[in-house]
């Protein structure tokens, strides 16, 4: 029972840091911009919410920092990429590799030390009970939030009019434009939000998940989250259950390895990858799912006309 | 009593063209006005400028008497002014209430707004699901959704730019109720086309357009085609000659029993097409778009093959393995619907793209190009063709639509085809390239080679072919002979019905939209 709820709350914790990202990814790919730049963006918060905590800021302002941090890394991106109409893919790599050699060069001065990471919550009856105690109500608030944020999305983007401007400008700008919606400045927010979700992913792995500095200490997961969103075909409850699944394999190759699997390590963690490939192929042969889900203009840069 | 809209002494001009050049018009309210010409004459900037998504340089536009300050769409939309574009603006990826709902100014209520819609939908007599999403909808019922669109908002005046360039005829005569029942309560109506019998049956004034100049106003009702037609193109009126068809023995093209499931959801099921095409003759196909000529042309033209071989003979040889570029060794040449894309690369030059078929004509040698004699052939269908173009060397893409559709019938013509597959030949090309277009293919055909034309436009079909076939949900009619057959008849056929089993009850005119 111990190593089941240990799975079970494992899965859970290192699925967060990939809900955050690919949420946020989601939301800037639903209106029509791939930026690729989330493993940057992740470190990016990362560097700024361990700083944070260091200097002695509590920890809502620290997970904050990062948030803004994300933000702002993603708004370098959203100048070159919707302003000067860079093309996207480029603009987004240089936002990983920048944010990495940024974070890493931020990261120099702060030891090796572990800080306090952040508290689960404490319910008073609630956390205490058997099973369901530790199965779900002694979390960190992270935790919570990621699941918040999911509820506040699929909401946001499926019943209220802004959502639905959002999808239709990941569409077709250009019929967007012709109504009348000012997409830049639309892509522009959206840009800014996956930002910030970016960071607080950030965030999460360097106060709570880890929690300690170390370069490039998000190790593919803003990648990850990225391959979730096409794996997701671009569906909130599908990035859910997703994160789920990759955080689960995730436990399960370290419980694997614990329990002295012959499988090696290297093989078990190419298998998120694999899946997203498999997917991939599989989607794009349905082209129904994608007209859709998929946002159409993806990618391509806008001009607004006249 | 003001008019409804009143333009006076419009200019508008776009670097190299003047668009509109004095033009001036009125319209009273629940008078359906008709504005007249060819592709090019200035119709479209024209709306442009009453919608407010232009601005003229100089001229006034009043509405009910006052001038229209400050213009754009969405002032327009706030004096009544709705406008339904000839390419439509909706979103595939969601439902039509909600694509409503993006431009509607009230509270964004989505069970509300779709009770409206369906209310309003049915008085008007085209009815319409609001939660359908647009992607499933036919051209026609898209049409539909982009009027209620504009009724919603209890327009005064309603602008519709070649509104029915895609219905078949039955659902042009339901169109025509609807306009009619909405100028009865007070709207004006705005009817932007090049088809003289339409705007004769349905218009109670028209303005006519030549190079962006008014050339005429008429009562369409009581004036004769030729007179209209004489404003719209000036003099020089083309003339086809089209001479009795005399077809070969042996049939070119044979297409036997062929059926092919669709790819996804989108396709059409082609089920036991046969016909064939002789050497000498021009066989057309109608249909509304969407009814299985996007599959069938595929087939035919080697984009996509049929296991079984002998489903499609071309010469007498089985060829519906064959891949394209084999079927053109055995004399096919092709006109594809998509100028830019399809039948041209657009960034390419016009020798560039000569090239792409013309490869087996001394034009490739040794595995490279020529590029003198590349240029050379680009030139010599520039010239007798008569291209507008600065060259050989000039892009696809810098050409205008009639003048780059030339080019590549052109090109396909002077590879001296056995069998030409043509679709839609004239689409979106003015009056006089049509026609020169048209000709061309005649001439072709008269020499001896066999062509098959896909068009959506009948009287296309009427004026060159000389037997019609007619593809309806994946199934083609047999055929029809021109001479004895009529538009009445073919327009049934498009609709998935006969004359014998149905008397054509004028309700429902759109059984083939709506599947």
């Amino acid at each position: 029972m111990d190593l089941f709820i240990a799975i079970f709350t494992g899965t859970v914790i290192a699925a967060t840091p990939l809900i955050f990202a690919a949420l946020g990814e989601l939301v800037v790919e639903k209106s029509g911009v791939l930026n690729l730049g989330i493993e940057g963006m992740m470190l990016m918060g990362a560097a700024l919410a361990f700083w944070a905590v260091t200097a002695g800021y509590p920890m809502p302002v620290a997970i904050l920092a990062g948030a803004l941090a994300g933000a702002a890394a993603s708004l370098l991106f959203g100048v070159l990429a919707l302003t000067f109409l860079t093309n996207q893919y480029a603009a987004g790599l240089a936002l990983a590799i920048f944010g990495s050699g940024v974070s890493a060069f931020l990261g120099r001065g702060f030891g090796s030390e572990p800080i306090e990471a952040l508290h689960g919550i404490n319910v008073p009856v609630l956390s205490d009970l058997p099973l369901i105690g530790p199965l779900l109500f002694r979390f960190d608030p992270m935790v919570y939030l990621a699941l918040v944020m999911f509820a506040a999305i699929s909401w946001f983007l499926y019943r209220t009019k802004a959502g639905l401007i959002l999808r239709t400008i990941g569409e077709s700008p250009q019929t967007s434009h012709a109504i009348g919606y000012p997409v830049i400045r639309i892509r522009y927010m959206a840009v800014l939000f996956g930002g910030a979700m970016a960071g607080l992913a950030g965030a999460y792995l360097s106060v709570a998940y880890t929690p300690l500095w170390v370069e490039n200490m998000t190790a593919g997961k803003g990648w990850i989250a990225l391959a979730l969103v096409v794996f997701a075909t671009w569906r909130p409850l599908r990035i859910l259950l997703g994160a789920w699944l990759f955080g689960g394999m995730t436990i399960l190759q370290l419980q694997g390895q614990a329990l002295g699997l012959e499988v090696p390590s290297e093989l078990l963690s190419a298998l998120p990858y694999l899946a997203t490939i498999i997917v991939l192929v599989l989607i794009s042969r349905n082209r129904q799912m994608l007209a859709l889900h998929f946002p159409a203009s993806l990618a391509k840069p806008f001009r607004p006309a006249g | 009593m003001h008019p409804r809209l009143e333009l006076r002494n419009i200019c508008k001009r776009y670097p190299g063209v003047v668009a509109n050049d004095d033009v001036s018009l009125s319209i009273q309210p629940g008078e359906i006005h008709a504005v007249l010409g060819e592709n090019g004459a200035g119709k479209s900037t024209l709306m442009k400028i009453i919608y407010g998504a232009a601005q003229a340089d100089s001229g006034e536009i009043f509405c009910d008497g006052n001038p229209i300050a400050a213009h754009n769409p969405a002032t327009s939309r706030a004096l009544g002014i709705e406008m339904v574009y000839q390419h439509f603006a909706l979103f595939e990826s969601v439902s039509v209430v909600e694509n409503i709902a993006l431009s509607a100014s009230s509270a964004f209520h989505l069970p509300s707004l779709a009770d409206k819609i369906r209310e309003l939908s049915l008085r008007y007599g085209m009815p319409i699901d609001p939660h359908r999403q647009v992607h499933d909808l036919s051209v026609g019922e898209r049409q539909r959704v982009e009027i209620v669109r504009c009724l919603l908002q209890a327009p005064k005046l309603l602008i519709l730019d070649e509104p029915t360039s895609v219905l078949t005829p039955q659902a042009v005569v339901k169109l025509f109720e609807t306009l009619r029942q909405l100028a009865a309560e007070g709207c004006s109506i705005v009817y932007i086309s090049h088809k003289l019998d339409e705007v004769q049956e349905l218009c109670d004034t028209a303005t006519v357009l030549r190079n962006g100049k008014v050339t005429g106003t008429a009562r369409p009702k009581e004036t004769t085609s030729l007179e209209l037609a004489r404003m719209m193109v000036g003099s020089k009126l083309p003339e086809m000659h089209v001479s009795p068809p005399t077809p070969s023995e042996k049939p070119v093209l044979e297409v036997n029993n062929l059926s092919v499931k669709a790819r996804d959801h989108f396709g059409v099921n082609l089920k036991d097409v046969s016909f064939n095409v002789h050497g000498g003759e021009i066989v057309g196909l109608a249909g509304v778009s969407g009814n299985g000529q996007a599959e069938l042309i595929a087939l035919l033209s080697g984009e996509r093959t049929h296991h079984n071989n002998d489903a499609i003979r071309i010469c007498g040889t089985a060829a519906a393995r064959l891949r394209a570029d084999e079927r053109r060794k055995l004399g096919l040449a092709f006109v594809p619907e998509e100028r830019l894309g399809r039948g041209a690369v657009p960034s390419h030059t016009l020798w560039e793209n000569a090239v792409l078929t013309a490869h087996r004509f001394g034009t490739v040698r040794k595995g490279l190009v020529d590029r003198r004699r590349a240029s050379a052939f680009a030139a010599g269908i520039i010239d007798r063709f008569k291209v507008k173009a600065n060259g050989a060397g000039s892009t696809a893409q810098s050409l205008s639509g009639g003048n780059l559709q030339k080019f590549i019938v052109g090109r396909e013509i002077a590879l001296e085809p056995k069998l030409l597959l043509v679709s839609q030949p004239t689409w979106g090309v003015d009056v006089g390239a049509s026609a020169f277009i048209r000709q061309t293919i005649v001439d072709l055909s008269r020499a001896g080679a066999a062509v098959l034309v896909v068009s959506e436009e009948l009287d296309e079909l009427f004026e060159i072919c000389d037997r019609l076939l007619v593809i309806c949900q994946g199934r083609v009619s047999p055929p029809l002979v021109r001479k004895t057959t009529d538009r009445e008849e073919v327009g049934l056929l498009m609709t998935g019905r006969t004359m014998s089993t149905d008397q054509m009850a004028s309700g429902s005119g759109d059984v083939a939209l709506q599947n």
